[in-house]
């Protein structure tokens, strides 16, 4: 175990190495040395920060040159970079911008995987049932719903449209922290989570019922049956258990992805988070901040896929040789 | 394994006849079938002429403008947007009603579509082209190309599309080609190790021994024995990656990344309707259902292909 | 009617690495084939025999280099072709073809008969077009295929007709050695004369030199010039087809000629008949010395210590030869013969016993 610990974790290193070369090239490496200086300097920036920025990231030197530094900053002293245009340091607007993308992704998974988990086997259970058709049908419709259009369908029906009629339950745009007034969080946190969590039930809701319907149909389920084990038993004992390890994968996947992936949810709902941030930075031309944004939700996809790996290698041992 | 059994052997793996006439029918004509399947899938037919209809739109954009009289960019300040200057509901004139500027937004959907239909097939094409080359490589070759090639995989899926979509495009400028390279670039992976895994089956066979012995060398194999071997698979897959490639497409302009104006598209218009739909419903909706309409047909026929050409998949 | 040598293996090896396994991480290997050595002469018939998994078609790999050996050498028409890369073995790869078990896994499914048989004039850049067209047309009548049907998929074809297509695919190029690995194993007995049959005309009317390979001795007996027995990748026994059906030395050939099936049942049941019971051991760790021993009625302590090499027993003419310390005497009754290595030393339980007919004792468990 140990060592499939630390070789998926090289592995994870590997990945993020290259990651950060990505990085430097996207943003380094095209266009002259002003180019760059300008660039990361933001909008309105003046002739010395501008050379401030040549010299405090050693602009004149060559590429490698210039990634090690890079690198040197990230790993040893932690630092993102310094966004001169909100003359602050990336980190700690970075720091800012988390808690807000991880209420908002957390939230949003509960949901999903609520739904999509249960509509999933209860269509699977009931497969070719009324049930079954809507919830296939639902599911469909909002796996090709984009997740910006139901956002904006969401504001404008559930809450200007109520707002219209003087009825104010959800806020619209905006985010209040949950330490400043739980409730107005919880308020503000409805519609987003809703709009983030839609298309991942449609997909999880697709993903579970294809899965148990697959596994309801093997030789040992059939066993189960024939054992005369009772029909609710043998789906939930036998058949959920093995049918969930997709879905299990799919999450950690995809709650990986998700720090970059609120994205849109965060810009339709003008919610401060990091993808609403790095939206905002490329309006005001900040991209030290992008690319600490950037960095940093790469990193959590490579954690998450290592936390699948282990979960997979605890329930399974025989993953551990691949 | 006694020797009598191994005689045994002999008669069980001989094939019986009705095994064999069975084969024969699904293998004379793997796509006629598919295809007799798939005309009885009533849904799929639907989204099937639903998509037509929308390329017919796409194509024709500019007969629909010249029947409204309405051109693309046109604004129309004084008809297309009343007394307080904003948007007018569908009327006689604008059937879906006119945007902020006073364009009509009928219009602009038909011209929209040619953006969205565009980048879809070609993003979708050109992904498809990458991920069944290095899956071809990587599952043929094996051994160190193999390893590379499946880093790469990981890397590329491990990376969020969205935030390095928004960096490639800071660094450059938005435009048409950019966004289709933009999406092909950092969404091939998934075919690639779809097509990996086929091809790692696909390569114990023995007609791949057949064609080693005959000479054939290894680009030759991939190409002309094993890819005709994972054909079905990747059309079923590209089938429902267009879809998925449009919502990227219109995400990335609704974000301002994407395709800039005044050209019309859908992403783009969505964008251009935040602060107006209050007033404006028209506005967010039309476009709205344009993209959805599209998405939805796409992935209706795409699953309509994928049952038809693997009937054991059918109807789970 | 046998000349000059074409084909000489000698002391060919080939190990396959097993899947690595972390709890067994020793360097284990399957001994697919072990220091065999054989000679193919021009025009004549090899049969290679021996049970499923005893290495045949890797020995057939390695001759024909599909394979790389991990030592020995195969030489091909005079030469050394052991260690060419694969952009140099175009020659060998056109005059030494393999005919493939499978009459489904061989033939791709995705591709027309017409394209599959052409394909050797494609890889060799031979004929194209419609003379590409008349060629393979005109081996689609030679091997007994309606040339209309060019244009046909292979799952339209019966299992005998596939492997019609695969004899037309290996005759293309109309190579010097073709390889037959187990032609007909797959097959309906009753198709399998016509296919042997038209293998037998090929070869007269073509030149040709067969490598046969079949799991049991009754097919090859009628088309072998000479046989071969393989067990646990080595051979045991070999010489031409008569000497060793009539008088076969090793007890493991007679085990296998004892199952040669008869066409008259009631000699059948009277023919006594030797059971091998057991499974062939693990070629990842094979026995000692005489591979065969765990399963030998005839087996003796020095079974055990020395291996038999490969020599004219009993006064055989030099061309038969078997690897046994104890050969088979004509008229020797083994079917009332016992193991004879004790438990501890035979390692394996008893794996053998005979049995007269059908009629005769239980097997032991
Ligand atoms: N590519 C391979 N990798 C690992 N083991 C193999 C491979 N090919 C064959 N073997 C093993 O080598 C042994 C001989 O196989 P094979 O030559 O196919 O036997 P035969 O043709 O006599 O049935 C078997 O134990 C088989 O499992
Ligand atoms: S050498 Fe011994 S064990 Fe081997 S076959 Fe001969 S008698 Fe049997
Ligand atoms: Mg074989």
């Amino acid at each position: 175990m140990a060592r499939f610990l630390l070789r998926r974790i090289a592995q994870g290193i590997v990945v993020m190495i290259l990651v950060t070369i990505l990085v430097f090239l996207i943003f380094f490496g095209s266009g002259s040395q002003i180019d760059v200086a300008r660039r990361l300097a933001g909008r309105n920036a003046s002739q010395q920060t501008i050379a401030s920025i040549t010299h405090r990231l050693h602009l004149n030197e060559s590429l490698p040159a210039q990634y090690w530094h890079f690198v040197v900053q990230l790993v040893w002293h932690h630092n993102l970079g310094y966004s001169y245009y909100h003359t602050q340091p990336v980190s700690t607007i970075i720091g800012h911008a988390i808690p807000i993308t991880l209420s908002l992704a957390i939230g949003a998974a509960v949901i999903w995987l609520v739904l999509g988990v249960l509509s999933g086997v209860t269509a699977a259970v009931r497969r070719g049932s009324v049930m079954d058709r809507v919830f296939t049908g639902l599911a469909l419709f909002f796996y090709s719903l984009p997740t910006f259009v139901l956002g904006l369908l969401l504001l404008f029906l559930v809450y200007f449209q109520l707002a219209k009629r003087g009825i104010r339950i959800f806020p619209g745009q905006g985010y209040t922290g949950i330490t400043s007034n739980p409730l107005k969080w919880l308020e503000s946190m409805i519609l987003p989570w809703f709009t983030l969590a839609l298309v991942s039930a449609a997909t999880y809701m697709r993903l579970t019922r294809g899965s148990l319907l697959e596994v309801l149909g093997e030789d040992y389920i059939r066993t189960a049956r024939a054992k005369g084990l009772p029909e609710r038993r043998v789906i939930f004992r036998h058949g959920l258990r093995s049918s969930l390890t997709p879905v299990v994968s799919q999450l950690g996947i995809d709650l990986g992805t998700l720090v970059g992936g609120a994205i849109v949810t965060e810009t339709v709902f003008g919610m401060p988070g990091l993808g609403y941030t790095a939206v905002t930075s490329i309006t005001n031309q900040d991209l030290p901040v992008i690319i600490g944004i950037v960095i940093v939700a790469s990193g959590s996809v490579v954690v998450a896929n290592i936390l699948v790996d282990i979960f997979y290698a605890v329930l399974d041992p025989r993953v551990r040789l691949h | 394994m006694t020797i009598p059994s191994a005689i045994e052997s002999h008669t069980e793996l001989a094939i019986e006849p009705g095994v064999a006439a069975e084969r024969a029918i699904e293998g004379r004509s793997t796509w006629q079938l598919a295809w007799m399947r798939l005309r009885k899938d009533k849904a799929a037919v639907v989204s099937f002429v639903v998509i037509v209809l929308i390329v017919l739109m796409a194509i024709f954009a500019p007969v629909v403008a010249s029947l409204t009289g309405h051109g693309v960019d046109q604004q129309f300040r004084t008809t297309g947007l009343n007394g307080f200057g904003q948007p007018v509901g569908p009327n006689g004139t604008f059937l879906l009603g006119t945007d902020d500027l006073g364009r009509d937004i009928l219009v602009r959907i038909a011209y929209g579509a040619r953006i969205s239909l565009l980048v879809g097939v070609v993003a979708t094409l050109i992904m498809v082209a990458i991920g069944t080359v290095l899956g071809l490589m990587a599952g043929y070759l094996g051994g160190i190309v193999d390893s590379i090639i499946a880093r790469l995989i990981d890397l590329v899926l491990s990376l969020p599309f969205l935030l390095f979509a928004i960096s490639l495009v800071s660094v450059t400028h938005p435009g048409l080609a950019v966004v289709i390279i933009v999406i092909a670039v950092f969404n091939w992976a998934a075919v690639a190790r779809i097509v990996r895994g086929q091809v790692l089956s696909i390569r114990e066979k023995e007609y791949i021994e057949a064609a080693r012995s005959l000479g054939a060398g290894p680009l030759r194999i991939m190409f002309v024995d094993v890819l005709p071997n994972v054909l079905t698979q990747l059309i079923v897959y590209a089938t429902l990656l267009i879809p998925v490639t449009i919502v990227l497409e219109a995400t990335l302009s609704f974000l301002g990344l994407g395709i800039p104006p005044p050209t019309a598209d859908w992403g783009q218009m969505i964008a251009e309707s935040e602060g107006v739909y209050q007033q404006a419903w028209w506005f967010l909706v039309f476009p709205g259902l344009a993209l959805l309409v599209t998405t939805l047909s796409f992935n209706i026929l795409g699953d309509g292909v994928r049952d038809a050409l693997d009937p054991r998949l059918e109807r789970r | 009617m046998s000349g000059d040598v074409i084909v000489r293996a000698t002391d060919v090896v080939k190990h396959f690495p097993v899947q690595s396994s972390s709890l067994r991480r020793g360097r284990e290997v399957v001994h697919a084939v072990d220091t065999v050595s054989l000679e193919v002469r021009r025009g004549e018939t090899v049969g290679l025999v021996g049970e499923t998994g005893c290495g045949k078609s890797t020995l057939a790999r390695c001759l024909a280099r599909l394979l790389d050996l991990t030592s020995g050498r195969v030489e091909f028409d005079g030469h050394d072709i052991t260690k060419l890369k694969p952009r140099d073995l175009g020659k060998v790869r056109r005059e030494m073809q393999m005919i493939f078990q499978d009459p489904y896994g061989s033939l791709n499914p995705k591709r027309r008969v017409g394209s599959i048989i052409g394909d050797p004039f494609a890889v060799h850049n031979v004929a194209s077009g419609q003379d590409r067209r008349r060629q393979v047309q005109e081996l689609m009548e030679l091997v007994g295929l309606n040339p209309e049907h060019y244009n046909r998929f292979p799952a339209e074809f019966s299992g005998g007709q596939r492997q019609r297509i695969g004899v037309a695919r290996a005759l293309a190029l109309k190579p010097k050695v073709v390889i037959c690995d187990e032609p007909v194993s797959a097959l309906d007995v009753s198709i399998q004369a016509q296919v042997l049959n038209l293998l037998a005309d090929l070869q007269q009317h073509l030149n040709l030199t067969y490598i046969f390979i079949a799991h049991d001795l009754s097919v090859v007996r009628h088309v072998s010039d000479r046989v071969m027995l393989m067990y646990l990748g080595k051979i045991v026994e070999g010489g031409p087809s008569e000497e060793v059906y009539q008088r076969a030395r090793h007890p493991y050939s007679n085990a296998l000629l004892s199952a040669i099936p008869l066409p008259d049942p009631r000699a059948a049941q009277e023919r006594p008949r030797i059971v091998l019971v057991g499974d062939v051991p693990s070629p990842i760790d094979p026995p000692r010395a005489c591979r065969f021993h765990p399963r030998c009625p005839k087996a003796q302590g020095r079974c055990v210590e020395e291996e038999p090499v490969l020599e004219p027993r009993l006064g055989d003419p030099t061309t038969h030869v078997a690897a046994c310390h104890f050969p088979v005497a004509e008229g020797e009754d083994l079917t009332m013969a016992r193991p004879t290595l004790s438990e501890e030393e035979r390692i394996v339980e008893p794996t053998m016993v005979a049995t007269p007919g059908e009629s005769g004792e239980k097997e032991l468990p």
